[in-house]
């Protein structure tokens, strides 16, 4: 067994069991815990698969932006938490059932699958030799798939419109700056200059 | 030697863990949209997997595509969370029947 082998191994347990911790954890917050565990061991299995770029991009994007954000949303509403987990227990064995359809679907879908005949010839973009996976990726991206890339750039903005304009309230009860009322107010109106006798005050 | 199928395996656990997650809290939208999360991180792994099998690197460019769009589902699914928050004072799905849908 090479180290390589024990590293999957170790990767993959720690995978499962955190993605299973993810969907029991009582608290929410301990769900988004183990979900950074679980993106931080899948980047390790994209490592041992020789993909650095995507195991990075999972890293910063996944942890440091989504799991991120997980962790606010769920800090910042005042929900409790313990009674809508209350009624976890009645719907085990459903979702059990239905856990286990799956994964013999799954299952049932590997033992018969097998390549078709010529795949090697039908590869789209073959990895080049002597260059690094970044590279590679950085020229397909940029060569064929720009056109993709930008769309994908496109759902981003759009994403994050939609996500200001469904969360940004004006509240009327704060006091703002208004740039425009500072820059044309009259300095004659704004102060009265008055002439105080000494000794007897206003 | 670790092949193809174990990269299957852990795939398919995590994503059969990810429906189990949505079955299992169903009141609770924040473990719905990380048991999503989870699915999505599964199909990853199996576009991956595939890529490094078949020497073929255009299953990472749609892995970077998947992750661009989990990542938009993310905001907008969290700010839709917040805005429902706002104006209910919970996250139970139960709770969501304003449209009478």
């Amino acid at each position: 067994m090479s180290v390589a082998d024990i590293a999957f191994y170790c990767f993959a347990t720690v995978a499962v069991a955190s993605g299973l911790f993810v969907v029991l954890a009582r608290n929410p917050v301990h769900s988004v815990l183990w979900l950074i565990l679980a993106f931080f061991s899948s980047a390790g299995l994209f490592v041992l698969l020789g993909a650095e770029f995507v195991a990075m991009l999972l890293v910063i994007v996944y942890v440091g932006a989504v799991a991120v954000l997980f962790l606010f949303v769920v800090m910042m509403l005042d929900v409790d938490f313990s009674e809508l987990k209350a009624h976890m227990a009645s719907y085990f064995p459903l979702a059990g059932l239905i856990g286990a359809v799956f994964l013999a679907q799954l299952v049932m879908v590997f033992g018969v699958w097998r390549s078709a005949d010529g795949v090697i010839e039908l590869r789209a973009a073959p990895m080049p030799e002597g260059q690094t996976n970044t590279g590679a990726l950085g020229g397909l991206i940029y060569d064929d798939y720009i056109h993709l890339f930008q769309v994908a750039g496109l759902i981003l903005l759009v994403a994050m419109i939609g996500a200001i304009v469904l969360t940004l309230r004006h509240r009327p009860d704060i006091k703002r700056q208004d740039v425009l009322a500072q820059m044309y107010r009259d300095p004659a109106k704004a102060m009265e200059l008055k002439d105080v006798k000494p000794g007897q005050g206003l | 030697m670790i092949g193809l199928e174990h990269y299957l395996t852990v795939a398919a656990a995590l994503f059969v863990i990810g429906i189990f997650g949505i079955f299992v809290n169903r009141k609770n939208v924040i473990v719905i949209l990380m048991s999503i999360e989870l699915m999505l991180l599964a199909v990853n792994i199996n576009l991956v997997a595939f890529s490094a099998h078949l020497g073929d690197l255009v299953g990472q460019v749609f892995t970077m595509f998947v992750l661009t769009v989990a990542a938009a589902e993310a905001a907008i699914g969290l700010a839709i969370l917040v805005c429902f928050f706002r104006n209910r004072g919970s996250i139970a799905v139960d709770d969501i029947n304003v449209m009478k849908g």
